[in-house]
């Protein structure tokens, strides 16, 4: 399913057939393929055509080499990268199936956006990566979280009944759904490194009390809540997708609800565009948007002191559209300045956790100068901002771990907008 | 060649582990359980093994938790032929008695090799591997790092202490005990292993609960204790071995 960024073409302007001959020559099919390889060096396209061959892989073969990708691409700026790179070595040979590259692309699809033949990395990449998973031939970083998110529903191997742990002590109720045995307005999902990782417990936390705060009528699924699938789907493991989202769908259509939040934007990303197809189908938002549009009843009050800078995650952002809610947020802060990066909105650099790079940092070493998170910290620190903050549950780990690796420990402070919401509200934020 | 590998299911730490009533064992009712990490190795070499002769590989569990049809299935998603599941609702078994069960699957099956990880976390009344080979009355070789193919017999490298390594030549049939495969246990996408689960890959044979036969009775159970602090030592050889001994003589030991 292809979801071109900005379209650069009004597809109702375009005549598509999928057999026309126009005086000899025939241009049959999609407007954009290629209808013949340029001929400088005949080469032996063998390689190309397995791609292209595999179901989604087709618009691989409609590159013409003019690199606008290459100037976006997030990997290529601490490595050598970017969908023109990748053509060029399977013009000339190398078998992407087993290669290294495979395992590098982040799907942040900054690439896509430019692309004037929309060769597009979303489809390609899980693609290839499939048949990969499917030959056995997975970086054994990776292979271990699959066969971790296949045992225990989460990527990190965490026993799924501490799911709920992170409520533990809190002294604002979140109710389990299947306790309450009513329809809730509004049942949140929670995702997994909001509910086991340190720093996304904290986050929840504070999120949970501006809910409360607000008077939402929320509930959570607790340890029936599983991974999400949409990391696995673009790291290669579609069987391991499909087996989670059925497992989910199964789950959620027990219970009654009119809004599904999400404060993850992997999650929301495969609530809106996987799930359907699969019989899923909710209202999903984003929890940055549904607290945009609350910003009133919030009562932001404390004064936040801070130079604050934030990053917009792909998944939400380049992938969704939605730009606007996080600033929204962070601008109604009293007392805090906001300066931006230069590489935001539709350009923004990626943090380097998707497309299942959250669990590729070994292999990512071994051909980056440093990690996109360390690139971006720099970016940030150069705005002059105190504090990062973030929406989207894999940064706050590999930015604090990158502000860490940078040496610039106490300089920048890495944050999610729930956390600063709730010091702005008074709220606690342990 | 022919090889049977010997899949088993111990106890999942991810649980926190708590002990029952009487403090004999673990408390059951909730725990989950996972394949045992070096027969996971033991299946892996097993593999490697007919990739490089032919043959057939064929997986043997117990029936002692709901997690070994899984198993069972993964590994003939892997590249196991066939799977046999010994019992059903066996409960948790002794190593004798595991290894009773093994003993007479093998029997019928002729094979030429028999692969077992080396050790496993519940056993506390011997080794599976070892108990198998007695029953079989065949040689056996334990904490097998590496195995080659050889003119009808097999090498097999064993691991010492210190670095050191011994490559012994066997003849067949044998059982070996598996410390690690020679390459990390592959990968089997969830595609396939569904794939296995609705296949006739899984032959149940039915087997009467053994009665417990190691003479090992448990009187209790204590889960230990997190002690507090380390020391880190300084210094030489010569110098840390004789704080080793002053620590030691101070904790009244030796």
């Amino acid at each position: 399913m292809t979801r071109p960024v900005s379209p650069k073409v009004d597809p109702g302007d375009v005549l598509e057939h999928e057999e026309y001959v126009l005086e000899g020559m025939d241009i049959s099919g999609h407007w954009n393929r290629m209808f013949e390889q340029r001929v400088i060096v005949d080469y032996d396209v063998a390689q190309l055509d397995r791609v292209t061959d595999v179901e989604g892989g087709e618009s691989m073969g409609w590159c013409y080499q003019c690199a606008q990708c290459i100037a976006v691409c997030p990997v290529d700026h601490v490595g050598d990268y970017g969908p023109r790179k990748i053509y060029r070595k399977l013009q000339i040979g190398y078998d992407l199936f087993t290669d290294p590259d495979l395992w590098l692309c982040t799907t942040c699809i900054n690439c896509l956006r430019v692309c004037p033949k929309e060769v597009d990395m979303l489809q390609i990449m899980p693609a290839v990566r499939k048949e990969a998973v499917l030959a056995g031939d997975v970086p054994g970083e990776l292979q271990d979280v699959f066969e971790k998110t296949a045992r225990y529903g989460n990527p990190l191997g965490k026993n799924p009944k501490r799911r709920i742990a992170w409520t533990k002590g809190l002294e604002v109720e979140v109710p389990i759904i299947a306790d309450l045995d009513r329809k809730v307005d509004v049942l949140w999902w929670v995702s997994d490194y909001p509910s086991y990782h340190p720093r996304g417990m904290e986050a929840s936390r504070c999120l949970a009390r501006i809910l409360t705060h607000l008077g939402v009528d929320f509930a959570v699924l607790g340890a029936e809540e599983r991974h999400d699938g949409d990391s696995m789907l673009r790291a290669g493991e579609q069987g391991l997708f499909e087996m989670l989202a059925d497992q989910n769908i199964e789950t959620l259509n027990q219970y009654e609800f009119d809004v599904l939040l999400t404060t993850d934007p992997h999650a929301y990303n495969a609530f809106l565009h996987e799930y359907p197809e699969r019989g899923g189908a909710y209202d999903v938002l984003h929890y940055s948007r549904f607290l945009a549009d609350r910003i009133a009843g919030l009562g932001l009050s404390e004064e936040i002191a801070k130079t604050i800078t934030f990053h917009d995650p792909c998944y939400l952002g380049r992938h969704n559209g939605e730009y606007e809610a996080p600033r929204d947020l962070i601008e109604a802060l009293p007392g805090a300045d906001f300066v931006e990066m230069w590489r935001i909105r539709e350009n923004g650099y990626c943090c380097g956790g998707g497309g299942g790079g959250m669990w590729l940092d070994g292999l990512a070493a071994d051909h980056q100068s440093m990690r996109l998170s360390e690139k971006r910290v720099l970016e940030a620190v150069e705005t002059g901002a105190d504090t990062l903050c973030v929406v989207c549950p894999y940064e706050v780990s590999r930015f604090e771990d990158a502000v860490k690796s940078t040496n610039n420990d106490g300089a920048l402070e890495v944050l999610d907008v729930a956390e600063l919401l709730a010091r702005a509200m008074g709220l606690p934020t342990d | 060649m022919n090889i049977a590998v010997l899949l088993r299911a111990v106890p999942d730490p991810v649980e926190e582990l708590e002990l029952n009533e009487d403090e004999t064992d673990l408390d059951r009712d909730y725990l989950g359980y996972v394949l045992n990490e070096f027969d996971d190795h033991a299946l892996e070499e097993a593999l490697l093994l007919k990739e490089e002769v032919g043959g057939t590989v064929t997986v043997l569990g117990l029936g002692t938790a709901d997690e070994v049809d899984q198993m069972l299935y993964t590994a003939v998603a892997k590249g196991a032929d066939g799977a046999e599941r010994l019992g059903s609702d066996l409960g948790p078994l002794d190593a004798h008695s595991q290894a009773g069960l093994f003993v007479e699957a093998l029997r019928q099956g002729g094979y030429d090799l028999v692969l077992s990880g080396v050790q496993a976390s519940d056993e506390l009344d011997g080794q599976v591997g070892m108990l198998v080979a007695a029953g079989l009355d065949l040689p056996h070789v334990s904490v097998v790092v590496a195995t080659t193919p050889a003119d009808g017999a097999l090498r097999v490298t064993k691991e010492y202490w210190g670095g050191i390594t011994a490559d012994y030549d066997i003849r067949l049939p044998a059982v070996l005990g598996i410390q690690a495969a020679r390459q990390a246990p592959r990968y089997v996408a969830v595609a396939r292993i569904r794939q296995a689960q609705e296949s006739d890959s899984l032959t149940e044979i039915d087997v009467d609960p053994p009665a417990p036969s190691s003479g090992l009775r448990v009187t209790a159970v204590r889960i230990p204790e997190a002690g507090e602090g380390a020391a880190m030592i300084e210094g030489d050889e010569e110098a840390a071995a004789d704080r080793i001994v002053e620590i030691l003589a101070a904790a009244g030991v030796g």
